[in-house]
């Protein structure tokens, strides 16, 4: 396994074995701010699914935007 | 030709991105927008649709149809080809279920041109735990790719790719959200342009160089981590940040660095500007110049796997259209968004300026790419 693979992994682990067994300490009352249109990462999906496609044709890297993805024009 | 795969990864996420908001199906809303990118010679333009639809408590489905008209007559094209004309188009079909707090989505595209057909299906989870406070996803997608090639009835390769990924998302504070994304993509099958070639000394012509095919192994896999943060300010404006970093077995490494900051206006409007790094090292079998004919097994001189980095600036603006009385939609908005691009080599040499092999000037372009498009909920 790679150095990113088990830093990823181990990452994920500590994450959701800190949640474990925890009452939410940000209650529902208090997630006013996420609700706002301002905080979604999906705002504008076509938009976004567009420019990482813009990235990902012109460079090597994939992956991990949490969407997207690429290839056109590449020639 | 192209690696329509990824793309094809991206239709099916924008259709559900798993947020730190529980477990909800996403909006009804209808998409349209117009996109044109120009830059290094190269114009790409077309229309992107979406229309997702609740259908009931529990499903939601969703399709998209997006064009690319491509007019080429990059760097590439100018020094071994002819500039071209093109024209991709691509379907996607979603659906997604929600199950108390587990939401399955599924996804199916199809993208067309004239020498490169690719499907790719996917399957997706996520899950909201921990009083919705964490959401947790991972998803699988496999596509299938038919490679042909323009003058040559007799050519025909495939590729096939698997991608697999997981993603958490955390709310830390009732301003701070995080997530972690980590993603595995493999190809495996006939990986290159076949309308690309390196070039290699050779004395026996009059400027000093020939070309011939590329050559890339038939495997590759990437691995990418990121990390994203966003933060709602003390005023009504929010802060977002995004670092990845990804390897692959070519021998690729690349950081990403992207920021933001969303700023409303009134109540009619959203601005956002934005800034992006991006920096990578070649592959391992990357040259811009080869001692000769034939010096590797594989071998590459596409830009997209030599050593560069790009720097982005985004400003985006969103207006909210009045009512005026209907009842449909709900909200609409018109967005005008516009990107400009700097990318700059530092082993890919501009062959069209003159220069004895290997001393030409540093390759570098600009891009700018404008989205127009509106959006309805209803």
């Amino acid at each position: 396994m790679r150095g990113v693979d088990r830093i990823a992994i181990a990452a994920a682990l500590v994450a959701m074995a800190g949640c474990s067994h925890v009452e939410p300490w940000v209650k529902p009352y208090q997630r006013q701010n996420f609700a706002d249109i301002i905080m979604a990462p999906d705002r504008d999906p076509v938009s976004g699914a567009y420019i990482e496609h813009v990235h990902d044709v012109r460079e090597g890297a994939r992956g991990a935007t949490g969407s997207h993805g690429g290839g056109c024009g590449c020639n | 030709m192209r690696a329509t795969h990824l793309w094809a990864i991206a239709a099916v996420a924008m259709a559900s991105i798993p947020a730190a908001r529980g477990a909800v199906l996403p909006d009804d809303r209808a998409d349209v927008l117009y996109h044109r990118y120009d830059g290094g010679g190269v114009t790409v333009e077309g229309p992107s649709m979406l229309v997702r639809k609740k259908i009931g408590d529990q499903v939601s489905v969703s399709a998209n149809y997006y064009v690319d008209m491509v007019s080429s007559a990059s760097i590439d094209v100018m020094t071994t080809a002819s500039p071209y004309k093109e024209k991709r188009t691509q379907g996607t079909l979603g659906i997604d279920i929600l199950n108390g707090n587990t939401q399955y989505s599924f996804g199916y595209i199809l993208s067309d041109e004239p020498d490169y057909t690719a499907n790719t299906a996917s399957f997706d989870v996520s899950q909201s735990m921990f009083g919705d406070l964490t959401t947790v996803s991972f998803g699988f997608s496999q596509g299938w790719d038919d490679i042909r090639k323009h003058g040559d009835p007799t050519f025909s390769k495939s590729a096939t790719h698997h991608d697999y990924r997981f993603g958490l998302t955390q709310i830390l504070t009732s301003r701070l959200m995080m997530g972690l994304n980590y993603e595995i993509v493999s190809d495996e099958g006939f990986l290159n342009n076949p309308y690309r070639s390196v070039r290699y000394l050779d004395p026996e012509v009059p400027k000093g160089y020939a070309y011939q095919p590329e050559v890339y192994p038939h495997t590759r896999t990437g691995n990418a981590v990121a990390l994203d943060a966003r933060y709602f300010l003390p005023f009504r404006a929010a802060l977002h940040g995004n670092y990845r970093y990804y390897k692959d077995t070519w021998g690729i490494a690349a950081n990403t660095i992207e920021i933001g900051y969303t700023q409303p206006w009134h109540r009619q409007w959203i601005f956002e500007v934005g800034y992006r790094w991006y920096g990578q090292s070649a592959a391992t079998f990357y040259s811009d110049l080869f001692p000769r004919a034939n010096a590797q097994n594989f071998m590459a001189r596409d830009k997209e796997l030599a050593t560069f980095t790009s720097q982005g600036l985004s400003l985006r603006a969103t207006y909210d259209l009045p009512r005026l009385g209907w009842k449909f939609p709900e909200r609409s908005t018109l967005n005008f968004f516009y990107d400009h691009i700097h990318y700059s080599y530092a082993d890919f040499r501009n062959l069209l300026e003159p220069g004895t092999p290997g001393t030409e000037p540093l390759y570098h372009f600009d891009a700018d790419v404008f989205q127009l498009f509106y959006s309805g909920w209803f």
